[in-house]
Order: C-alpha cells, then structure tokens, then sequence
C-alpha cells in the first residue's frame, strides 16, 4: 500500500488572496482526500444586526464582501422590502439590476486574472484587470465608490444615473465587449490554458447538485440554476440565457464565465433601453416584522439573506449564506483524484470568497 | 416578483424522514441557517429548493436537544452542521466531517448561544 502523506494547503498560499486551509492527503502526487477548514476570519457580521438599526445594516451587508458588495446591500434592502411589502419605483429596480451586473463583470474580469496567474500567465492577468479598472470606473462614476458603493437603500436606491450618463455607459459597454472578446479568446482557445483547465478538476452534474453547489460552478457541470430568473429587481423583464456546459471540468467553469460576462453587457443594455423614468425610491416608515428568505444571484451563485424582525428598528436575525460556503463539498469532491500540481487551479476554479463566507 | 417559499414546522424526530422525502423529490439542498428566538430557544431552518421554490422544515430545539445530522442525504450539509455547532452550540450528531469545535474558531465560545445570552444579561 502506498504511503499517504498530509500537505498542508493555505492559509497561506501564493494563490489564495484569501484565507481557507486545506489538508490535502496525498498518495504520491495524487490527492486522495481533502479536509477543508475556515474560520480564519470569521468576524461576527451577523451578531451586528442586534445592534444596529435596520436602515443602517444595509452598509454592514454591504461590507460582507469586497467584490460583490452591491449585492449583497441589494438583496438585504430587497428582503426587508418583502417583509415590510413595500413597493420599490421602477426605475430603482433598474439600477439595482445595472449596477449588479456592473459587479458581476468587475467581479467576473477579476476572477479572470486571479485565474490566470494561478497557471502562471501574468499578461493574461493584467489584461483582465486592466478590463476590470474601466468597469470599476463606471461604478465609480456613477456612485462614488469602487468596491464598497453605498447606493441602495430601503425604498430605492441613493443615486440616480442621468439618462445621458446611461446612454455613454451604453457605448462604453461596446468598446468593453469588443476587449472581453480578445481576452476570452485566449482563455478559451489557447493551448497553454485548455491544457492546464480541460478534464482537470471534474465534478458530475450529479455530484454538483446534490452538494449543493451554486453559481457557475454548478452551471460548469450542467445544473441550470440562476437565482434571476425568479426574477427580482428588473430581470423578470429582461431576456437573457441561463450559461450552462456540460464538462464539470475547470474549462466548463471558466466558459461559463466568459460566457457570462457578454450575458451582463447584454442585460446592461436592455436595461438600459428599457429604464423608465421616475422616482428612485420611496418613503419608509415602521419596521419590519416578519421573516424572509431573499435570494439572489451573486457572480459566485446563490446568495441568501435570511432576515427576521420583530417590528422594532432592531432585527433579530440576518443570516447570510454565501456561495462560496456551499461550493465547499464540491470543491472537495473536485479536489479527490487530482495532482497535487493542479490544486491551486482547482480551487481557484470554483472563486473562492472566503470574506464572504467569513462573514 | 415576490420568491415563492413556505415555512413547515416540524418535530425534530420527523427531521431526517421529512428531509429524506425531500431528497427523493429532487430538491436541492440551498442553506440550514440557526436563529436564536428565546435565552434557550433556537430555530434551525433546513432550506430545500427545487424550481426556484424554496421550502424550509423549521425545528425548535434547545441547547441540549441532540439534533441528528442530515449528512446521510445530503454529503455537503457538514459545513452547516459544523457552523450551528460553532456559533451556537447546537449539538449535532453523526456529522460525516465533525470538526468537533473547530470549523469556526471563535474567540468566545458559542458566540451566538446561550452563554453570551448569559453574559450579555449581566
């Protein structure tokens, strides 16, 4: 019987931007088993909600994450708005849904270059970031923050975007397609890559499902799921395609991806073709006193906000379950098989957010 | 668009029978999420989904309340599991992953437990 050995994987690691810890055991080079653990950073985000007035949590949801932040603050605001039946202006859910899919381009592009210089091709990352900047100038412009954008609130959204502004979104949105598509090129079609992605990483449509995984990595395998087509915000009237592959591999979840960015740009521009005029929010008075499952579709896959409150300005309960947190168990089924080598691109594959997890 | 989603409360001896139903009816896993209602009181919400419509069997359980894992139908609730375990003190039993404590390391045990409900009384 060959010897196993345990090697340590993280927190610490060249790929991992963050902390997650994997005890890989290993026969030879191969992996054989996988311990996962976090709680590196677990800060408590939850227990905050007792403390602060449920107005004022939107900006704690927020900072759950630094890459999709908007929707988390979205999906908080949004389950509120559900349990207190309130009745958000058009055209705030418009922006909720322009500004999200800003996220999921800046959070996707972002994915991309951490990707890349995980099999060691740094040209690839930097361009995918420089893509990335002219996204997170967009966001900037139009809500005064990059990363953390404090635009939504109970009731609407804080800023509005003049329909000039959205017409110059529209055409930078052209000028940005045309880059995704060199960049996509290379990860889709370069030698270096697919031989580094393809069959590497494997995950059956079934393992996916009943692991519960979400967001492209379930998609990667084949599991059409995709929280905006329950349409919330302004989906419910937007066309758009749920991106499936059928591989499971570290290829299939990158298509998807590739794949999804050129989904956002065409949901930005329907919305913006579509945006009504109008008010962006709504006056809120009373608190919220009931419970509600809000989910949504971050760039990593289903977000749940599971509030409860009981008619004082305090909730009792917000429980965040983010994707990274349930892509774990596929991610360590991923994992068992494959070479030691291929780990860092494995675990790269599925976008780790453990700041999110850690909330 | 209002999210379909129904809420059906249960005994914790009909957990791993209702759960194993939900399993063969094909829905999906989504979340098992705790919520501290009363000094020792808890919900545990197992969250099912299946075509965008999420049920959730809710059980009320004490700190003392052995709950059993549903690790045995769906692998990947450890993580779960192990986070009720972590934060709130629920005691789960056959857990397939049991990182005995360890999962979340926390500075204050069961932050979101009894004894900080203790402590923040004092």
């Amino acid at each position: 019987m060959t010897k196993q050995i345990i090697v340590p994987f993280g927190p610490q690691h060249p790929v991992l931007p963050e902390p997650i810890h994997l005890d890989l055991v290993l026969e030879d080079e191969k992996v054989v088993d996988v311990i996962p653990s976090i709680g590196y950073i677990h800060r408590g985000f939850e227990k905050l909600v007792e403390k602060r007035e449920f107005t004022e949590y939107v900006f704690i949801a927020e900072r759950t994450c630094g890459i999709c932040s908007f929707i988390h603050g979205a999906t908080y605001c949004q389950g509120i708005e559900q349990i207190m039946g309130i009745q958000v202006p058009e055209r705030a859910n418009y922006l909720r849904t322009i500004w999200s899919e800003y996220s999921r381009l800046h959070s996707h592009l972002l994915w991309l270059g951490l990707y890349a210089d995980s099999f060691g091709f740094e040209n690839l990352f930097m361009n995918a970031w420089r893509i990335r900047e002219r996204i997170l100038d967009v966001m900037e412009q139009t809500t005064g923050g990059r990363v953390i954008q404090g635009s939504c609130k109970i009731g609407g959204v804080r800023k509005d975007i003049s329909n000039a502004k959205l017409a110059e979104m529209n055409r930078d949105l052209d000028s940005i397609k045309r880059e995704m598509e060199e960049l996509t090129t290379v990860f889709l079609k370069d030698d270096t890559v697919i031989h580094r992605t393809r069959n590497v990483g494997v995950i059956s449509r079934q393992d996916a499902f009943h692991l519960g995984a979400v967001g492209p990595t379930a998609r990667g395998s084949g599991v059409a799921i995709d929280l905006r087509k329950t349409g919330y915000g302004a989906y419910g009237e937007l066309d758009f395609p749920v991106i499936t592959d059928s591989c499971g591999d570290c290829y299939s979840r990158c298509l998807v991806r590739c794949k999804e960015l050129f989904t956002s740009v065409d949901i930005i521009q329907q919305a913006i073709a579509k945006i009504p005029d109008g008010p962006v929010d709504v006056k809120v008075t009373g608190a919220p006193n009931g419970e509600f499952f809000m989910r949504a579709e971050q760039p990593r896959g289903e977000l749940v906000h599971y509030l409860k409150g009981n008619g004082t300005k305090f909730l009792i309960r917000s429980r965040i379950r983010t994707p990274t947190l349930t892509n774990i168990p596929p991610l360590v089924k991923m994992l068992q098989g494959c070479d030691l080598a291929d780990v860092p691109v494995i675990v790269l594959s599925i976008d780790p957010c453990i700041s999110c997890t850690e909330r | 668009m209002k999210q379909e989603q129904t809420i059906i409360p249960i005994e914790v001896g009909r957990l791993i029978g209702s759960v194993e139903q939900f399993r063969n009816e094909g829905y999906r896993l989504a979340q098992i999420g705790c919520t501290k209602v009363g000094d020792n009181s808890f919900e545990i919400n197992y969250s099912f989904d299946k075509d965008y419509v999420l049920q959730n069997l809710r059980i009320t359980v004490t700190a003392e309340t052995e709950v059993p894992s549903i690790t045995g139908m769906y692998w990947g609730a450890f993580v779960y599991e192990n986070e009720m375990h972590d934060l709130f003190g629920i005691q789960v039993k056959g857990i397939n992953i049991d990182f005995k404590g360890t999962f979340i390391r926390t500075a204050i045990r069961y932050p979101f437990g009894v004894s900080v409900a203790k402590e923040e009384k004092k």
